[in-house]
Protein backbone atom coordinates (compact mmCIF):
# COMPACT_ATOMS: atom_id res chain seq x y z
CA UNK A 1 0.00 0.00 0.00
CA UNK A 2 1.46 3.59 -0.85
CA UNK A 3 0.84 5.98 2.06
CA UNK A 4 0.38 9.81 1.24
CA UNK A 5 2.13 12.00 3.57
CA UNK A 6 0.50 15.40 3.93
CA UNK A 7 3.69 17.83 3.90
CA UNK A 8 3.69 18.82 7.58
CA UNK A 9 4.42 14.92 8.04
CA UNK A 10 7.44 14.34 6.35
CA UNK A 11 9.87 13.82 8.88
CA UNK A 12 12.49 17.41 9.33
CA UNK A 13 15.89 16.87 7.17
CA UNK A 14 18.15 17.15 10.60
CA UNK A 15 21.82 16.38 11.15
CA UNK A 16 23.16 16.19 13.97
CA UNK A 17 26.21 18.62 13.77
CA UNK A 18 25.75 21.67 11.74
CA UNK A 19 29.09 21.29 10.28
CA UNK A 20 27.93 17.79 8.24
CA UNK A 21 26.30 18.90 4.72
CA UNK A 22 22.70 17.09 4.37
CA UNK A 23 22.50 15.45 1.08
CA UNK A 24 19.86 17.57 -1.33
CA UNK A 25 18.86 16.70 -5.47
CA UNK A 26 18.07 19.20 -7.64
CA UNK A 27 14.85 18.76 -9.51
CA UNK A 28 13.85 21.99 -11.09
CA UNK A 29 16.33 24.93 -12.43
CA UNK A 30 14.72 28.35 -14.17
CA UNK A 31 16.64 30.97 -15.75
CA UNK A 32 15.93 34.18 -14.12
CA UNK A 33 18.43 36.51 -15.90
CA UNK A 34 21.87 35.62 -17.59
CA UNK A 35 23.55 34.92 -14.60
CA UNK A 36 21.06 34.20 -12.19
CA UNK A 37 18.97 30.98 -11.36
CA UNK A 38 16.42 29.71 -9.55
CA UNK A 39 17.11 26.04 -8.30
CA UNK A 40 14.16 23.63 -6.79
CA UNK A 41 16.05 20.91 -4.30
CA UNK A 42 14.20 18.11 -2.42
CA UNK A 43 16.50 15.70 0.33
CA UNK A 44 17.22 13.23 -0.68
CA UNK A 45 15.67 11.31 2.61
CA UNK A 46 12.46 12.91 1.51
CA UNK A 47 12.60 15.13 4.78
CA UNK A 48 10.87 18.43 5.02
CA UNK A 49 13.02 21.96 5.38
CA UNK A 50 11.73 24.58 7.68
CA UNK A 51 12.74 27.57 7.45
CA UNK A 52 12.24 31.60 8.69
CA UNK A 53 11.70 34.42 5.84
CA UNK A 54 15.68 35.52 5.47
CA UNK A 55 17.64 32.92 6.83
CA UNK A 56 20.21 31.05 4.29
CA UNK A 57 22.33 27.72 3.85
CA UNK A 58 25.74 27.11 3.26
CA UNK A 59 25.43 25.49 0.16
CA UNK A 60 28.41 23.13 -0.71
CA UNK A 61 29.24 21.77 -4.65
CA UNK A 62 31.35 18.95 -3.45
CA UNK A 63 35.00 19.24 -4.67
CA UNK A 64 34.51 23.10 -5.31
CA UNK A 65 33.61 25.11 -2.40
CA UNK A 66 30.45 26.17 -0.19
CA UNK A 67 28.76 29.79 -0.58
CA UNK A 68 26.20 31.28 1.96
CA UNK A 69 22.84 31.44 0.10
CA UNK A 70 19.59 33.17 0.98
CA UNK A 71 16.71 30.79 1.27
CA UNK A 72 13.92 32.55 -1.64
CA UNK A 73 11.19 29.80 -1.49
CA UNK A 74 8.10 30.04 0.28
CA UNK A 75 8.14 28.79 3.85
CA UNK A 76 4.62 27.17 3.69
CA UNK A 77 6.06 24.82 1.39
CA UNK A 78 8.86 23.19 3.16
CA UNK A 79 8.81 20.04 1.48
CA UNK A 80 10.79 22.18 -1.59
CA UNK A 81 14.00 23.68 -0.77
CA UNK A 82 14.35 26.66 -3.16
CA UNK A 83 17.66 28.79 -3.85
CA UNK A 84 18.47 31.54 -6.18
CA UNK A 85 22.27 32.14 -7.03
CA UNK A 86 23.68 34.53 -9.11
CA UNK A 87 26.96 33.66 -11.06
CA UNK A 88 29.68 35.79 -10.00
CA UNK A 89 33.16 33.41 -8.98
CA UNK A 90 34.23 30.01 -8.20
CA UNK A 91 31.45 28.37 -6.72
CA UNK A 92 28.93 30.43 -7.83
CA UNK A 93 29.93 29.88 -11.45
CA UNK A 94 29.98 26.03 -11.95
CA UNK A 95 26.68 26.15 -9.09
CA UNK A 96 24.97 27.67 -11.80
CA UNK A 97 25.75 25.13 -14.39
CA UNK A 98 24.03 22.42 -12.55
CA UNK A 99 21.30 19.45 -13.63
CA UNK A 100 18.57 18.49 -11.96
CA UNK A 101 19.36 14.98 -10.30
CA UNK A 102 22.85 16.65 -9.45
CA UNK A 103 23.27 16.09 -5.77
CA UNK A 104 24.57 19.36 -3.14
CA UNK A 105 25.22 19.86 0.51
CA UNK A 106 23.35 21.91 2.39
CA UNK A 107 23.70 22.79 5.95
CA UNK A 108 21.14 25.10 7.58
CA UNK A 109 19.42 27.19 8.42
CA UNK A 110 21.16 30.04 10.05
CA UNK A 111 20.91 32.69 10.68
CA UNK A 112 18.50 35.82 11.75
CA UNK A 113 15.43 36.30 10.02
CA UNK A 114 13.02 39.33 8.53
CA UNK A 115 10.33 40.27 11.74
CA UNK A 116 6.76 39.43 9.63
CA UNK A 117 5.59 37.83 13.39
CA UNK A 118 6.57 41.26 14.18
CA UNK A 119 5.21 43.30 11.82
CA UNK A 120 1.55 42.03 12.06
CA UNK A 121 -0.86 44.75 12.49
CA UNK A 122 1.46 47.58 10.32
CA UNK A 123 1.92 48.42 6.50
CA UNK A 124 5.03 46.41 5.44
CA UNK A 125 7.56 48.33 2.75
CA UNK A 126 9.80 46.33 0.79
CA UNK A 127 12.56 47.63 -1.06
CA UNK A 128 14.77 45.45 -2.95
CA UNK A 129 17.50 45.99 -5.29
CA UNK A 130 19.10 43.26 -8.01
CA UNK A 131 19.22 39.88 -6.53
CA UNK A 132 18.01 41.61 -3.03
CA UNK A 133 14.54 40.20 -3.77
CA UNK A 134 15.70 36.57 -3.66
CA UNK A 135 15.63 36.85 0.69
CA UNK A 136 13.05 38.82 1.07
CA UNK A 137 10.66 37.10 -1.68
CA UNK A 138 9.69 34.25 1.39
CA UNK A 139 8.59 36.99 3.57
CA UNK A 140 6.92 38.29 0.80
CA UNK A 141 5.22 34.51 0.90
CA UNK A 142 4.07 35.10 4.04
CA UNK A 143 2.44 38.46 4.24
CA UNK A 144 0.51 37.30 0.84
CA UNK A 145 -0.22 34.06 2.86
CA UNK A 146 -1.18 36.32 5.72
CA UNK A 147 -2.30 39.38 4.15
CA UNK A 148 -5.33 39.77 6.52
CA UNK A 149 -2.58 40.39 9.33
CA UNK A 150 -1.32 43.63 7.54
CA UNK A 151 -1.84 46.99 6.65
CA UNK A 152 -0.92 48.16 3.32
CA UNK A 153 1.57 46.73 1.96
CA UNK A 154 4.10 47.80 -0.51
CA UNK A 155 6.96 46.06 -2.67
CA UNK A 156 9.31 48.20 -4.51
CA UNK A 157 12.21 46.57 -6.33
CA UNK A 158 14.83 47.96 -8.75
CA UNK A 159 17.05 46.12 -11.43
CA UNK A 160 19.58 47.36 -13.78
CA UNK A 161 17.15 46.37 -17.09
CA UNK A 162 14.04 44.75 -17.78
CA UNK A 163 16.56 41.41 -18.66
CA UNK A 164 18.08 41.85 -14.71
CA UNK A 165 14.77 41.45 -13.12
CA UNK A 166 13.84 38.28 -10.71
CA UNK A 167 9.99 36.45 -10.60
CA UNK A 168 9.23 38.59 -13.26
CA UNK A 169 6.40 36.08 -13.17
CA UNK A 170 5.64 36.28 -9.58
CA UNK A 171 6.17 40.34 -10.11
CA UNK A 172 3.76 40.41 -12.47
CA UNK A 173 1.10 38.34 -10.15
CA UNK A 174 1.41 40.40 -7.36
CA UNK A 175 1.05 43.14 -9.17
CA UNK A 176 -2.37 41.89 -10.60
CA UNK A 177 -3.92 41.88 -6.64
CA UNK A 178 -5.78 44.60 -5.10
CA UNK A 179 -4.13 44.16 -2.04
CA UNK A 180 -0.64 44.97 -3.02
CA UNK A 181 1.50 47.87 -4.23
CA UNK A 182 3.88 46.73 -6.72
CA UNK A 183 6.11 49.18 -7.94
CA UNK A 184 9.32 47.89 -10.07
CA UNK A 185 11.80 50.02 -11.73
CA UNK A 186 15.09 49.68 -14.31
CA UNK A 187 17.93 52.17 -14.84
CA UNK A 188 17.55 52.40 -18.23
CA UNK A 189 15.59 50.74 -20.73
CA UNK A 190 14.33 50.53 -24.63
CA UNK A 191 10.37 51.77 -24.99
CA UNK A 192 9.55 48.62 -27.40
CA UNK A 193 10.70 46.05 -24.43
CA UNK A 194 9.61 47.84 -21.28
CA UNK A 195 6.43 50.33 -20.35
CA UNK A 196 6.94 50.82 -17.18
CA UNK A 197 8.99 53.17 -14.69
CA UNK A 198 12.69 54.35 -15.35
CA UNK A 199 14.81 55.22 -12.40
CA UNK A 200 16.32 54.54 -9.39
CA UNK A 201 14.96 52.56 -6.44
CA UNK A 202 15.24 55.00 -4.13
CA UNK A 203 12.48 57.27 -6.78
CA UNK A 204 9.78 54.68 -5.71
CA UNK A 205 9.42 55.40 -2.08
CA UNK A 206 7.80 58.89 -2.00
CA UNK A 207 5.38 57.15 -4.01
CA UNK A 208 4.90 53.96 -1.77
CA UNK A 209 1.82 54.22 -0.07
CA UNK A 210 1.97 53.43 4.03
CA UNK A 211 1.59 55.29 6.81
CA UNK A 212 5.41 56.01 8.14
CA UNK A 213 4.49 56.09 12.05
CA UNK A 214 3.37 52.29 11.58
CA UNK A 215 5.37 50.60 9.16
CA UNK A 216 8.25 48.27 9.13
CA UNK A 217 10.41 48.72 6.22
CA UNK A 218 12.73 45.32 5.21
CA UNK A 219 15.33 46.70 2.68
CA UNK A 220 17.94 44.32 0.76
CA UNK A 221 20.23 44.83 -1.90
CA UNK A 222 24.07 45.94 -2.16
CA UNK A 223 24.86 47.95 0.71
CA UNK A 224 25.25 51.00 -1.34
CA UNK A 225 22.04 50.74 -2.46
CA UNK A 226 20.78 50.30 0.84
CA UNK A 227 22.29 53.29 2.27
CA UNK A 228 20.40 55.30 -0.07
CA UNK A 229 17.14 53.77 1.00
CA UNK A 230 17.39 53.77 4.27
CA UNK A 231 18.07 58.31 3.63
CA UNK A 232 15.11 57.84 1.63
CA UNK A 233 12.60 55.99 4.41
CA UNK A 234 14.29 58.40 6.69
CA UNK A 235 12.67 61.22 4.46
CA UNK A 236 9.39 59.83 4.87
CA UNK A 237 9.57 59.81 8.55
CA UNK A 238 11.07 56.20 9.49
CA UNK A 239 12.39 55.65 12.78
CA UNK A 240 15.43 53.69 12.56
CA UNK A 241 13.90 50.58 14.37
CA UNK A 242 11.52 50.31 12.26
CA UNK A 243 13.64 49.91 9.30
CA UNK A 244 15.41 45.90 8.63
CA UNK A 245 18.07 45.67 6.45
CA UNK A 246 20.15 41.98 5.07
CA UNK A 247 23.91 42.50 5.76
CA UNK A 248 26.46 39.92 3.48
CA UNK A 249 30.07 39.10 4.44
CA UNK A 250 32.27 36.23 3.60
CA UNK A 251 31.64 32.89 5.25
CA UNK A 252 33.21 29.84 6.27
CA UNK A 253 31.22 28.00 9.53
CA UNK A 254 27.91 29.91 9.49
CA UNK A 255 27.65 29.04 13.55
CA UNK A 256 29.59 31.75 14.98
CA UNK A 257 32.96 29.99 15.44
CA UNK A 258 35.73 31.03 13.14
CA UNK A 259 34.95 34.88 12.91
CA UNK A 260 35.16 35.12 9.35
CA UNK A 261 31.84 36.81 8.94
CA UNK A 262 32.48 39.57 11.93
CA UNK A 263 30.73 42.99 11.23
CA UNK A 264 31.66 45.09 13.97
CA UNK A 265 30.22 43.23 17.29
CA UNK A 266 28.28 41.01 15.24
CA UNK A 267 28.76 37.89 13.56
CA UNK A 268 26.71 38.22 10.51
CA UNK A 269 26.01 34.71 10.51
CA UNK A 270 24.39 34.51 13.88
CA UNK A 271 23.32 37.77 14.84
CA UNK A 272 22.55 38.99 11.44
CA UNK A 273 21.94 38.72 8.72
CA UNK A 274 18.63 40.19 8.91
CA UNK A 275 19.56 43.36 11.08
CA UNK A 276 16.90 45.70 13.04
CA UNK A 277 18.87 49.29 11.39
CA UNK A 278 19.28 51.14 15.04
CA UNK A 279 21.28 48.43 16.30
CA UNK A 280 24.17 48.49 13.65
CA UNK A 281 24.14 52.05 11.87
CA UNK A 282 27.30 53.19 14.08
CA UNK A 283 29.05 50.69 11.96
CA UNK A 284 26.99 50.53 8.59
CA UNK A 285 28.84 52.11 5.44
CA UNK A 286 31.91 52.44 7.82
CA UNK A 287 34.58 51.89 5.33
CA UNK A 288 37.10 49.91 7.80
CA UNK A 289 34.20 47.51 8.48
CA UNK B 1 -11.42 79.86 -6.13
CA UNK B 2 -11.03 78.94 -9.67
CA UNK B 3 -10.60 75.94 -10.67
CA UNK B 4 -7.20 76.16 -12.38
CA UNK B 5 -5.60 77.62 -8.88
CA UNK B 6 -7.69 75.05 -7.38
CA UNK B 7 -5.65 72.31 -9.58
CA UNK B 8 -2.39 74.47 -8.68
CA UNK B 9 -2.68 74.71 -5.29
CA UNK B 10 -3.39 71.15 -4.76
CA UNK B 11 -0.37 70.05 -6.61
CA UNK B 12 2.69 69.04 -4.48
CA UNK B 13 5.49 71.35 -6.12
CA UNK B 14 3.16 74.18 -5.37
CA UNK B 15 2.39 72.85 -1.46
CA UNK B 16 2.27 76.06 0.82
CA UNK B 17 2.60 78.62 -1.71
CA UNK B 18 1.24 81.70 -0.88
CA UNK B 19 -2.42 82.10 -2.54
CA UNK B 20 -1.48 85.49 -3.89
CA UNK B 21 1.19 84.36 -5.75
CA UNK B 22 -0.93 80.90 -7.26
CA UNK B 23 -3.21 83.37 -8.42
CA UNK B 24 -0.55 85.01 -10.29
CA UNK B 25 1.07 82.16 -12.24
CA UNK B 26 -2.96 80.55 -12.62
CA UNK B 27 -2.37 83.11 -15.57
CA UNK B 28 0.33 81.38 -17.27
CA UNK B 29 -1.48 78.13 -16.98
CA UNK B 30 -3.53 75.61 -18.83
CA UNK B 31 -4.90 72.55 -18.61
CA UNK B 32 -3.55 69.91 -20.83
CA UNK B 33 -3.85 66.14 -21.59
CA UNK B 34 -1.63 63.75 -23.53
CA UNK B 35 -3.03 60.60 -25.51
CA UNK B 36 -0.64 57.33 -24.92
CA UNK B 37 2.09 57.64 -26.96
CA UNK B 38 1.95 60.82 -28.06
CA UNK B 39 5.00 62.94 -28.20
CA UNK B 40 4.99 66.03 -25.78
CA UNK B 41 8.35 67.79 -26.97
CA UNK B 42 11.04 66.71 -28.75
CA UNK B 43 14.60 67.33 -29.02
CA UNK B 44 15.95 70.56 -29.71
CA UNK B 45 12.29 72.28 -29.05
CA UNK B 46 12.41 75.71 -27.86
CA UNK B 47 12.35 75.10 -24.27
CA UNK B 48 9.31 77.78 -23.86
CA UNK B 49 6.81 75.74 -21.40
CA UNK B 50 6.89 73.31 -18.52
CA UNK B 51 4.06 71.10 -16.58
CA UNK B 52 3.00 69.47 -13.29
CA UNK B 53 1.97 65.96 -13.67
CA UNK B 54 -1.24 65.58 -12.32
CA UNK B 55 -1.73 62.07 -13.56
CA UNK B 56 -0.59 59.43 -15.73
CA UNK B 57 3.44 58.84 -16.89
CA UNK B 58 5.24 60.13 -19.03
CA UNK B 59 8.82 59.01 -20.01
CA UNK B 60 11.84 60.79 -21.12
CA UNK B 61 14.17 59.51 -24.38
CA UNK B 62 17.35 60.07 -25.77
CA UNK B 63 17.62 58.63 -29.36
CA UNK B 64 21.15 56.78 -29.98
CA UNK B 65 21.72 56.23 -33.23
CA UNK B 66 22.20 52.48 -34.52
CA UNK B 67 20.65 51.76 -31.07
CA UNK B 68 17.18 53.49 -31.18
CA UNK B 69 15.08 55.38 -28.60
CA UNK B 70 16.29 54.42 -25.06
CA UNK B 71 14.34 55.70 -21.79
CA UNK B 72 15.95 57.28 -19.27
CA UNK B 73 13.58 58.65 -16.68
CA UNK B 74 9.66 58.36 -16.31
CA UNK B 75 8.02 60.80 -14.23
CA UNK B 76 4.28 60.61 -12.93
CA UNK B 77 1.96 62.21 -10.57
CA UNK B 78 3.37 64.78 -8.52
CA UNK B 79 6.30 65.35 -10.13
CA UNK B 80 7.91 68.62 -12.56
CA UNK B 81 8.98 68.05 -15.89
CA UNK B 82 11.15 71.00 -17.58
CA UNK B 83 13.86 73.69 -16.70
CA UNK B 84 15.18 73.94 -19.95
CA UNK B 85 13.32 77.08 -20.12
CA UNK B 86 15.25 78.62 -17.02
CA UNK B 87 19.01 78.43 -18.68
CA UNK B 88 20.15 79.47 -22.19
CA UNK B 89 19.87 78.28 -24.46
CA UNK B 90 16.38 77.58 -23.85
CA UNK B 91 16.09 73.80 -25.77
CA UNK B 92 14.80 70.81 -25.07
CA UNK B 93 17.73 68.27 -24.51
CA UNK B 94 14.94 64.94 -24.43
CA UNK B 95 11.94 63.68 -26.18
CA UNK B 96 9.26 63.28 -24.08
CA UNK B 97 6.10 61.03 -24.47
CA UNK B 98 3.29 59.45 -23.07
CA UNK B 99 2.93 56.35 -21.79
CA UNK B 100 -0.21 56.69 -21.02
CA UNK B 101 -3.19 58.88 -20.71
CA UNK B 102 -1.74 62.16 -18.80
CA UNK B 103 -3.48 65.18 -17.62
CA UNK B 104 -0.81 67.90 -16.79
CA UNK B 105 -1.05 71.68 -15.73
CA UNK B 106 1.48 73.45 -19.00
CA UNK B 107 2.88 76.78 -18.03
CA UNK B 108 4.03 79.78 -20.67
CA UNK B 109 7.46 80.18 -19.42
CA UNK B 110 7.77 83.44 -20.94
CA UNK B 111 4.68 84.42 -19.31
CA UNK B 112 6.21 83.06 -15.82
CA UNK B 113 9.17 84.99 -16.08
CA UNK B 114 7.62 88.22 -16.41
CA UNK B 115 5.65 87.81 -12.94
CA UNK B 116 8.98 86.79 -11.58
CA UNK B 117 10.41 89.96 -13.18
CA UNK B 118 7.38 91.68 -11.55
CA UNK B 119 7.59 89.94 -8.24
CA UNK B 120 10.90 88.85 -7.15
CA UNK B 121 9.67 87.16 -4.03
CA UNK B 122 7.71 84.36 -6.55
CA UNK B 123 10.66 84.34 -8.60
CA UNK B 124 12.80 83.25 -5.75
CA UNK B 125 10.27 81.12 -4.57
CA UNK B 126 9.75 79.14 -7.29
CA UNK B 127 13.74 78.86 -8.54
CA UNK B 128 14.10 78.01 -4.86
CA UNK B 129 11.46 74.70 -5.67
CA UNK B 130 13.18 73.77 -8.70
CA UNK B 131 17.01 73.87 -7.58
CA UNK B 132 15.13 70.98 -5.06
CA UNK B 133 13.82 69.13 -7.60
CA UNK B 134 17.18 69.53 -10.35
CA UNK B 135 19.18 68.76 -6.96
CA UNK B 136 17.32 65.24 -6.67
CA UNK B 137 17.12 64.09 -10.42
CA UNK B 138 20.90 64.76 -10.05
CA UNK B 139 21.22 62.42 -6.87
CA UNK B 140 19.24 60.00 -9.06
CA UNK B 141 21.47 60.07 -11.65
CA UNK B 142 24.75 59.94 -9.76
CA UNK B 143 23.36 56.42 -7.99
CA UNK B 144 22.41 54.91 -11.98
CA UNK B 145 26.20 56.24 -12.66
CA UNK B 146 27.65 53.34 -9.63
CA UNK B 147 25.66 50.31 -10.96
CA UNK B 148 23.42 50.44 -7.53
CA UNK B 149 22.50 46.68 -8.09
CA UNK B 150 25.26 45.31 -9.24
CA UNK B 151 27.31 42.64 -7.78
CA UNK B 152 30.06 44.68 -7.27
CA UNK B 153 28.13 47.74 -5.92
C1 LIG C 1 23.86 35.69 4.25
C2 LIG C 1 24.17 35.72 2.79
C3 LIG C 1 23.16 35.46 1.87
C4 LIG C 1 23.42 35.45 0.49
N1 LIG C 1 22.40 35.17 -0.37
C5 LIG C 1 22.67 35.07 -1.69
C6 LIG C 1 21.64 34.69 -2.60
O1 LIG C 1 20.50 34.44 -2.22
N2 LIG C 1 21.97 34.59 -3.91
C7 LIG C 1 23.23 34.88 -4.38
O2 LIG C 1 23.47 34.76 -5.59
N3 LIG C 1 24.21 35.27 -3.54
C8 LIG C 1 23.97 35.35 -2.21
N4 LIG C 1 24.98 35.70 -1.35
C9 LIG C 1 26.30 36.02 -1.91
C10 LIG C 1 27.08 34.75 -2.20
O3 LIG C 1 27.35 34.11 -0.99
C11 LIG C 1 28.39 35.11 -2.91
O4 LIG C 1 28.11 35.62 -4.18
C12 LIG C 1 29.26 33.90 -3.03
O5 LIG C 1 29.76 33.55 -1.77
C13 LIG C 1 30.41 34.15 -3.97
O6 LIG C 1 31.21 33.00 -3.99
P1 LIG C 1 32.07 32.55 -5.24
O7 LIG C 1 33.03 31.51 -4.76
O8 LIG C 1 31.21 32.15 -6.39
O9 LIG C 1 32.80 33.88 -5.67
P2 LIG C 1 34.28 34.32 -5.28
O10 LIG C 1 35.22 33.60 -6.21
O11 LIG C 1 34.50 34.21 -3.83
O12 LIG C 1 34.21 35.85 -5.69
C14 LIG C 1 34.08 36.23 -7.06
C15 LIG C 1 33.72 37.69 -7.17
O13 LIG C 1 32.47 37.93 -6.54
C16 LIG C 1 32.60 38.92 -5.57
N5 LIG C 1 31.80 38.53 -4.41
C17 LIG C 1 32.10 37.61 -3.47
N6 LIG C 1 31.17 37.56 -2.53
C18 LIG C 1 30.25 38.46 -2.90
C19 LIG C 1 29.02 38.90 -2.32
N7 LIG C 1 28.59 38.44 -1.15
N8 LIG C 1 28.30 39.82 -2.99
C20 LIG C 1 28.73 40.34 -4.14
N9 LIG C 1 29.90 39.98 -4.71
C21 LIG C 1 30.64 39.07 -4.10
C22 LIG C 1 34.04 38.97 -5.20
O14 LIG C 1 34.42 40.28 -4.78
C23 LIG C 1 34.70 38.62 -6.49
O15 LIG C 1 34.87 39.75 -7.31
C24 LIG C 1 24.74 35.74 0.02
C25 LIG C 1 25.75 36.01 0.93
C26 LIG C 1 25.48 36.01 2.30
C27 LIG C 1 26.57 36.30 3.27
S1 LIG D 1 31.01 32.40 9.43
FE1 LIG D 1 32.18 31.67 11.09
S2 LIG D 1 31.63 33.08 12.64
FE2 LIG D 1 30.28 33.61 11.03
Amino acid sequence: MVVTLKPQQIPVAVSTDPMVPVPYRLLRVRRETSDTFTFEFGSVDGSRFPFAPGQFNMLYLFGVGEVPISISGDPERPEILVHTVRAVGTVTTPFCKLKPGDIIGVRGPFGSSWPVVEAAGNDVVIVAGGVGLAPLRPAIYHILNHRGEYGRVAVLYGARSPGDMLYKKELAEWRGRFDVQVEVTVDAAKPDEWQGNVGVVTTLIPRAHFDPHHVTALVCGPEIMMRFTILELQKRGLRDDQIYISMERNMKCAIGFCGHCQYGPNFVCKDGPVFRFDRVKEIFGKREI
Amino acid sequence: MATLERLLSEHPFFKDLDPRYIQLIAGCAQEVTFKAGEFIFREGDPASRFWVIRNGRISLEVFAPGRGPIMIETLGEGDVMGWSWMVPPYRKQYDARALELTRALEFDAMCIRGKCDEEPKLGYELFKRFSQIIGQRLQATRLRLIDLYGSHA
